[in-house]
Parts: structure tokens; C-alpha cells; sequence
């Protein structure tokens, strides 16, 4: 083939490369790694896979942002169709309906499920949906300060910071210290746990661009806050809510409740947990908001003869075209992974979905309670919840700052994934710290045999523990937090 | 918002909203086995919805057809060549997706603890290991999720080592004429003012602009090595000294790394920081739009900055999240990127060993210059030059005859191809990026090459078949061209 253009020796094609930049230089190669045939390669791959525990082999109760929840099998059968698999960004709209018609069916269904007026095709994630979001109530605004509600998931707030602080965009956070819903007691500590559903009387909203609220909040919880879109909108700023797609098929829509801007994680609806990614942001907002917006977005047209048909609009806020003075420098996003999420929805259908997160609510619930009866954990206030809640660890054991190190420990020797421990900053998360606190998620697969036994394990774990505490006392500094 | 006008579709393009009827739930999920809560009283009517989302029920049947109809809509690189320039569309091996599909990869909770998902953790340690060697670069980052998105956290690691060494005033970046959109996206987006450095007569850099644009204000230049000619920028070693002497960072957008896997290296040219697109260089499918990689790895003394968690291997052999990291960007995305793509890039680069991941490189180069010999005939080569893994024609003599470059793209659809990239990079009139990649075959090659030539042919004689191209047939094409205008100026978003 090279004879046949004049190319006789394929070292000749890198002339071009001078020749001191070539490489290996020499006759030392730092890089001999050996080609593998299919089979090593997947048996090398295997071997590494077989290291990782897993929901296949443990029952999962692990949340916090990533939920194990029923994945439909004619999804995968779907998705790996190789003309959705291995194509491009639908720039050729002749040869590329079938992307860009499952994107505006992807766009129509975050409409329907956020109660808001448009969406875009997808952002990487939740997060960086939550980043971009508040970026667009800057650009909207012209205000150059946006504030953090609540509890919102530490991975969101740190990337909100991220991409806010690199343009010099400032970002406060409402310390909460209003009072705590604990049974009977007013306190006023500073804490992630306390709520913040509603306003502050004080509270001065007219600095800000927008808002940016979690429902469900951090720890599962579902509390009123439509105050904080009013107080938000009478202040000149944006409302902004992440929010949870599942919890969507009951509670109300950020549209009803005036939020401006609808930002989540789309991973619930039908992807695997894949050890965090490749995950799906989505954005939904009013269309007053359109030119504003990131991403790509999809839009109805015709061909010229009158078909109806579907292709990339509204590029003029694009990099591509806009260049430095684009919305955002997002390009490639997540469309396959919005197609996983548009045909679970297809599959579960309405019923389907709400039965989804109804059982996922109440089971949630019932696990709740059942640890609770156990006497070894109490609830951390009596807010409701959706499929993920958080128990502080009452037990005498609880002197033990690392009690749930120990006990997930345990619980893997049980065959379960246990609950996020909130005690252990820089080993999971960044933030928080709150020692003996634990963060369960029960999605519709968890059955009541396997949380039934779990709490059993629960209570053998802490019986253990105390038999053994008697013989060892808990040595001098080792108190946990109460 | 206009509604949609299509009250009524055609049964060949309903929405699955639009569908229904059957009113059938599938029997996805077992029944609830645990007592039921009511839901007003548990949540409280103010925090339900008023009416349930709108979505129909569907027998799996139903849905299954309708979404195999649409993948027939669509054009994948198994379809046929898709030389689409700066994209890389190359082959994706079956077996990844296999493997990607593995219960220990797929069924992993990012907040494991880092003792039950330590195959993952090993994976990622290994995938930066031969990243390193493959860039010449010390360390490497797999948070960012697309090569956008690894650019800009690139950029904030540049500002980060400027701001620690009292250097925040340095707040220019310099783009080429012919870079990425990105580029200069990415740049504004960690507040950076973009200077453009005009292209030389040669498509290089012009070391004069170069020059004149340096100050203490310059924070780096982001540059595509071979930029998106296809050329080589044999200036390289120049361009570092001037750029690292006015105290800048040389950031490598490594979109078109394809051409030079294991011929030369980012770091050994001078880059500090390298972002890579494992969905273009290593065989990750780009799934219609994502979802991607792009993993940004840079020398020893910006480390540092990498974002949060770290990966770090212990004394013991066993692998960690690191989070305590003062220095950090912080995080740019949650968990830990990616994660099913790069168990798929890592496969890709086991597979070919180095031997292999060089005959890549030759092979893409062979096969651009393959088709650069044999289209310049017929159509204009405003930068002669022999290229790397793509090269850009312009289709100004067929402008003149009244058909445009986007009139030849559309027609190469009746063809059976994917078109080139088209009117990219700006400093080439009616141009056409064309990337053949490795994989693509001899027969796909000439193909490709008869078909472009009949169109040069087609262009002089019957303009008409280029005017009103592509020529819908029912199944491969559903559709002629849409009336974009009409999408943008009265939006339909949704029904």
C-alpha cells in the first residue's frame, strides 16, 4: 500500500517529528510491554475483577450518591447495538436520528420527571450538573456570589467549588445552626445533621446569584423547602436543586416547587454502580433560561420534504462555535448513558417506576426500624426519608471511635456491604466527620430476608463487642464522639 | 417554546412517549415483601407530587423494537468508515465490552472500602503506569470525564503552580488560530484571557506571533501536537524553550495523540501537562456523544495540584484513595471518574503491547498519507506538506462551482460513508478534516477514495445529486437534510 504513494519504509511517515524528539531514543526502550492475545487479556482482567467485592456477591447497602438498583436486562441488549455504541456526536443529523431521537426523548422525560419546561442532552454527572447550574445563575444574574443549602453531598460541594472558585466566583455555605429535630432538646450546634428546610428570618438573600439545595438531602432526608424558592425569587436569585431521579416519581417537582434550575445524577436509572462512573448529569431549567444553558441540546425540525426529524440546536452557546465566550467548554458528554436512562424509564413505564421507589421508600423505612428496635442506634432527628437514612451508633461499643469500621468489617464476613461510616474523613469523603454516624441505602432489590439478617448481624456484632469490652476495657482517649 | 407539530406522527418516527396503549407493566421486580407506608403520611401532601410523570407502559417488546428501529437510524463505525478528522473513530474491540460488563467491575460501589476493591484500584495504578510511559509524564489523573472537561482541569493546575509560587498575576493563555474550540472554552473557564496566536504561512505556529504574545502575563500555551492539519509542529523544541523561558506551561491537547503513540512523546517535547481522550486514542466506543475519558497527566512538579483523592500505593503493596491533599485543584467531578472506560483503554493497551500501540500509530499515518496521494488530485491541499494521522483539504475549487464542502459531505452519505469533519480548523476555507485511523481496511480505503473522486466528477457535471444529497432510502438514510434554521429559530425541545 505505502509502495504504492511513494512511501517505501513506515519509519519515513514520522520524518516530519525532528529527530530529537523521536522515541525510543537509542537503544534502551523503557517501554517493552508485551502484546496479549484476547484470551490473556481477559484472563488478566478477570483476575483483577475477582478482587473486588461486589453486589453480585454482597447484599449492598452502601448510597451516598451511587444506588443499587435494578438494572432491566433489555437495556444492555440495547445499548451494546454497535450503531449506538461505536458513533460519533450526532453532527451528521441525516445518518444520526437514531442518537438524536433518543436524546429528545431523554430531554422530554427529565421534563416530565422535574416538572421544569426544558433539559439538555446530559452533563458528566451530578456534580459537575450542580457546578454548571450555578455558573448559569451567574450568568443570568450578574452577580458574582452563590450559596450552598443544607446538607448537600460532599462530592457536589466540592466540585461546585471547584468550578466556581476558578473564576474567582465566590461560594458561602449556610452554616446551619438552627434548631435540631431531636426529640424535646433545642440545641444549636453547628452540624451537618441539623436541617435547614426553611429560611432564616435574618437571612439577607440579595448578594446572591442562586441557591443550590439537596432533596433528598445528604443523609436521605425530605423536608419542605419551597420557602427557599420564594425567598430566593423575592431576593432577585436563582433557586437551584439537586435532586435524586427515583425520589421523583413521588415527591414534588422542583417545578411545582418553584426551583429554577433541576440538576441530579441520572445513574439510579439503570447504571451500574461501575465503581463511579461512567455516571450521567442531568439539567433541566425554564425556557427563559435556554440561551443560558450547557451542553448539547436536541430540537424538532423537518427535512426537505416535510419528515419529521431531530438534530443538534441552539449550538450558537457551544464551544465550537463560541469559542472563549461559549456557555461552557463542554463537548463530548454522556449520551449513551442517557440512553441506558431513557429506556429504563421505557421499561419500568409509570408504573413500574413509582412502584420502584415506593418499594425503595418503604423498605428504607423498615430497615430504619428495625435497627432502631435493636437498642444499639437511634435516628439522627425524625425528619422524613427517601431509600437512604442515618443512624448515630448508641450502643456502649459506640466509645469505640472506629465501631463501624469494625462492624462493616463484620458485615462483609455476613455477606453484606454495610452503610457509608460518616466517621472516617479522609478515607472516603472530604468533609464530614461525624464519628459513629452511618448512612444506609435500601433500594427495591434489598429483600426483607437479607435486611432481617442483617440486623441480626447488627445485634451480634455489638454483643460480640461487649464481651469483649467487659474483658478489655475501652482504653483511656479512645471516646467517640456523642 | 413552540409545540411539537406533530400531533400525529408517522408511525416511523413516534417518540416512545408517543407510543401506547397496551398499558402493560413488566414484571421487573418482585412485589413488595415488607409492610407498606402510606405515603401522605409518612412524606406530607406538600412534599408529593401532584400526578404521577407521564411515561407509558410498554411491553418489553414494544420498547426493544422501538429502540432497535432507532439504532438502524444511526451510523457506527461498523457500519462503515467514518473518517471523521480529530476524532479517531477507530475500532472497538468486542471484548471490552465484556469485559467491562464483569460483575467486579460493573457491580462495584465507588464508596467500597478501599480493601474490597482493590482489582480496581490495581487496574487504575497499572492504567497510569503505561499512560506515564506512553507520554512521558510522571503522574496521572483519571477524574475528568471528557477531553473538555480533562483540559480544563489541566488549566487548573497551571493556575494552581503559578499561584504557589506568587505568579497569580499570569493570566493569559495562548491558543493557536487553529486549535479546538475547547481550547479556548476551557481557558475562560479557569478565568484565563485567551490571546490567539495567528498560524504561520506553513499551518505552524508562527514563532514571530508566538514571541510577541509572550509576557510575564502568559500562564502557558495549549497546543495539538500534530495540530489539526495533521502536521507535525516541527518547532516544537523552539516553542517549549520560548514558552517555559517567559515562565508559561506547555499544556498538550492530546486529541490527536493517534499520530504518535510511541514515535515520540508530549513530555520529552516539552509539555508539562497531557490530556488524553481515551474514547478517540484507545478504542473506548463514543457511544453517540459520550460516555468518554480524559485523563490529564503531568510532570513531578505539578503533582501536587492533581485533584482529590489521589491514588497511592502503600508500603504494604496494597492501593488507597489518598484525600488529605493541600495543594489540590480539589475535586472536579464525584467518585472516581470514568471508571467501566478505562478498564476498557487498559484492555485496549494490554492487547497491543508496545509493538502493537507503534504499528497504531504507523498504520494511521500510512493510511492518511494513503489518502492525501490520491484525493489531492482532485481536490485543493492548502498546507502540502506530508501528513500525520489526518490532513485537511479545502473544497474552494468546488465552491466555485457551486458546490459546498458541506454539499460534498452530505453526498458522500449516498456513498455509504461517514463524512469528514467539515469547516474545521477556521483558518481553511470549506475545509474537510479526514482521519482514516488505523483500523480502517483496504477495501474501506479505496472506497472512500473512488467515492470522494466521483464526487469531484459529479461537481462538474450533475451538481444537482450534490445539491439535494443525502438522497433518503428508506433505511440507512431515513431523512434528507433538516431545516436547522427552523430547529434553532422556533425550538421544539421536548414534548
Amino acid at each position: 500500500m505505502l509502495a504504492s504513494v511513494g512511501i517505501d519504509n513506515p519509519d519515513a511517515l514520522f520524518a516530519p517529528i525532528p529527530a530529537e524528539f523521536r522515541w525510543p531514543t537509542g537503544d534502551a526502550d523503557p517501554y517493552t510491554e508485551p502484546a496479549m492475545s484476547e484470551l490473556e487479556v481477559t484472563l488478566r482482567l478477570q483476575q483483577l475483577a475477582s478482587r473486588n467485592i461486589n453486589t453480585t456477591t454482597h447484599a449492598c447497602f452502601l448510597g451516598a450518591g451511587a444506588y443499587d438498583h435494578y438494572i432491566p436486562a433489555a437495556i444492555d441488549a440495547l445499548v451494546s447495538r454497535q450503531e449506538f455504541l461505536t458513533a460519533y456526536t450526532p453532527y451528521q443529523p441525516e445518518i444520526s436520528q437514531g442518537t438524536l431521537q433518543a436524546i429528545f426523548e431523554f430531554q422530554s422525560l427529565i421534563c416530565r420527571l422535574t416538572g421544569l419546561e426544558i433539559s439538555n442532552s446530559s452533563m458528566y454527572d451530578g456534580a459537575s450538573a450542580a457546578a454548571e447550574a450555578m455558573l448559569m445563575t451567574i450568568r443570568q444574574t450578574g452577580r458574582t456570589k452563590i450559596l450552598l443549602i443544607g446538607a448537600i453531598h460532599p462530592h457536589t460541594s466540592d466540585v461546585v467549588h471547584t468550578y466556581l472558585e476558578a473564576q474567582n466566583f465566590v461560594v458561602d455555605v449556610l452554616e446551619a445552626t438552627a434548631i435540631s429535630q431531636s426529640a424535646g432538646t433545642t440545641s444549636f450546634v453547628k452540624s451537618p445533621l441539623v436541617t435547614q428546610f426553611a429560611p432564616p428570618d435574618h437571612l439577607d438573600l440579595t448578594p446572591y446569584a442562586g441557591i443550590l439545595l439537596q432533596r433528598p438531602d445528604f443523609f436521605g432526608r425530605v423536608g419542605d423547602i419551597e420557602a427557599w424558592t420564594k425567598a430566593a425569587h423575592s431576593a432577585g436569585a436563582l433557586a437551584v436543586l439537586s435532586c435524586d431521579p427515583i425520589s421523583l416519581a413521588l415527591l414534588k417537582t422542583p417545578g411545582e416547587m418553584g426551583f429554577d434550575i433541576a440538576v441530579g445524577d441520572a445513574q439510579p436509572l439503570g447504571n451500574p454502580l461501575a465503581f463511579g462512573g461512567p455516571y450521567i448529569g442531568f439539567l433541566a431549567t425554564r425556557e427563559s433560561l435556554l440561551r443560558k444553558m450547557p451542553g448539547r441540546i436536541v430540537g424538532e425540525t423537518i427535512d426537505h420534504e416535510g419528515r419529521r426529524c431531530f438534530v443538534l440546536t441552539i449550538q450558537a452557546r457551544e464551544q465550537h462555535i463560541r469559542r472563549e465566550k461559549a456557555t461552557s467548554n463542554i463537548c463530548t458528554s454522556q449520551a449513551l448513558v442517557a440512553l441506558r436512562a431513557t429506556i429504563y424509564l421505557s421499561l419500568q413505564g409509570q408504573s413500574g417506576f413509582v412502584d420502584v421507589a415506593e418499594q425503595s421508600a418503604a423498605k428504607a423505612v423498615y430497615l430504619q426500624q428495625h435497627l432502631l428496635a435493636t437498642g444499639h442506634f437511634a435516628a439522627i432527628d425524625d425528619t422524613p426519608f427517601f431509600r437512604e437514612f442515618a443512624v448515630r451508633v448508641i450502643s456502649q461499643s459506640s466509645a469505640y471511635r472506629d465501631v463501624l469500621q469494625r462492624l462493616n468489617q463484620f458485615l462483609l464476613t455476613r455477606g453484606f456491604l454495610g452503610g457509608l461510616d460518616l466517621g472516617q474523613p479522609g478515607t472516603t469523603h472530604s468533609i464530614l466527620d461525624l464519628p459513629g454516624v452511618w448512612l444506609l441505602a435500601v433500594t427495591e432489590k434489598r429483600t426483607k430476608a437479607e435486611m432481617d439478617a442483617l440486623v441480626v448481624a447488627c445485634s451480634d456484632f455489638f454483643e460480640q463487642t461487649h464481651a469483649r469490652q467487659l474483658t478489655n476495657p475501652i482504653p483511656k482517649g479512645g471516646g467517640g464522639d456523642q | 417554546m413552540r409545540q411539537s407539530s406533530f400531533q400525529t406522527p408517522d408511525p416511523d418516527t413516534r417518540l416512545i412517549l408517543e407510543k401506547g396503549g397496551t398499558h402493560f407493566a413488566n414484571r421487573l421486580i418482585a412485589p413488595l415483601d415488607t409492610p407498606t407506608i402510606d405515603f401522605q403520611t409518612w412524606f406530607g401532601l406538600a412534599n408529593l407530587r401532584a400526578e404521577k410523570p407521564a411515561i407509558p407502559d410498554l411491553a418489553e417488546p414494544e420498547v426493544v423494537r422501538h429502540y432497535t428501529v432507532l439504532s438502524q437510524k444511526n451510523f457506527g463505525v461498523d457500519t462503515g468508515p467514518y473518517p471523521l478528522g480529530s476524532c479517531t473513530m477507530k475500532y472497538n474491540p468486542k471484548v471490552h465490552e465484556t469485559l467491562a460488563a464483569l460483575p467486579g467491575f460493573a457491580n462495584v460501589h465507588p464508596l467500597q472500602p478501599d480493601a474490597t476493591a482493590q482489582g480496581n484500584l490495581a487496574l487504575m495504578a497499572d492504567l497510569e503506569k503505561h499512560l506515564c510511559a506512553i507520554c512521558g509524564v510522571d503522574r496521572f489523573t483519571f477524574q475528568p470525564s471528557a477531553g473538555a472537561h480533562g483540559e480544563w482541569t489541566g488549566l487548573l493546575m497551571i493556575k494552581a503552580y503559578h499561584d504557589s509560587r506568587g505568579e497569580g498575576y499570569r493570566n493569559v493563555m495562548l491558543v493557536p488560530d487553529s486549535a479546538h474550540g475547547t481550547n479556548p472554552a476551557s481557558a475562560a473557564m479557569v478565568g484565563y484571557e485567551i490571546r490567539q496566536i495567528a498560524s504561520g504561512p506553513d499551518g505552524m505556529v508562527d514563532l514571530n506571533a508566538l514571541e510577541a504574545a509572550l509576557d510575564e502575563r502568559c500562564a502557558g500555551l495549549m497546543l495539538t501536537n500534530p495540530n489539526t492539519l495533521g502536521l507535525f509542529e516541527k518547532n516544537i523544541g523552539r516553542i517549549a524553550a520560548l514558552v517555559h523561558h517567559a515562565g508559561g506551561q506547555l499544556y498538550y491537547d492530546g486529541a490527536n495523540i493517534n499520530a504518535i503513540l510511541l514515535q515520540t512523546r508530549p513530555g520529552d517535547m516539552g509539555f508539562d501537562v497531557v490530556h488524553l481522550n481515551l474514547h478517540k486514542s484507545f478504542s473506548t466506543p463514543h457511544g453517540g456523544g459520550g460516555p468518554g475519558s480524559g485523563p490529564v497527566g503531568v510532570k513531578a512538579h505539578l503533582a501536587p495540584f492533581l485533584p482529590a483523592p489521589d491514588l497511592m500505593k502503600n508500603p504494604t503493596g496494597s492501593y488507597s484513595l489518598e484525600y488529605e491533599r493541600p495543594l489540590s485543584v480539589g475535586r472536579v467531578r464525584s467518585f472516581n471518574g470514568s471508571f467501566l472506560v478505562l478498564v476498557r483503554a487498559y484492555a485496549y493497551i494490554l492487547a497491543n503491547g508496545a509493538m502493537g500501540l507503534r504499528e497504531v500509530s504507523q498504520a494511521s499515518v500510512a493510511n492518511a498519507n494513503y489518502l492525501l496521494a490520491h484525493l489531492r488530485k482532485a481536490y485543493d491541499l492548502p498546507f502540502d506538506q506530508p501528513c500525520l494521522h489526518e490532513f485537511v483539504l479545502s473544497g474552494s475549487r468546488q465552491k466555485e462551482l457551486g458546490c459546498s464542502t458541506m454539499d460534498i459531505a452530505k453526498r458522500l452519505i449516498d456513498y455509504g460513508f461517514h463524512p469528514p469533519t467539515v469547516y474545521f480548523p477556521l483558518i481553511v476555507k470549506e475545509a474537510m478534516m479526514i482521519e482514516p485511523t488505523e483500523t480502517e481496511t483496504q477495501e474501506g480505503l479505496d472506497g472512500f477514495v473512488e467515492a470522494m473522486l466521483a464526487i469531484a466528477e459529479e461537481v462538474k457535471n450533475t451538481p444537482e445529486l450534490l445539491h439535494n444529497a443525502p438522497h433518503p432510502n428508506g433505511h440507512t438514510v431515513p431523512i434528507s437534510r433538516p431545516d436547522e434554521l427552523r430547529a434553532a429559530k422556533d425550538p421544539v425541545l421536548r414534548v
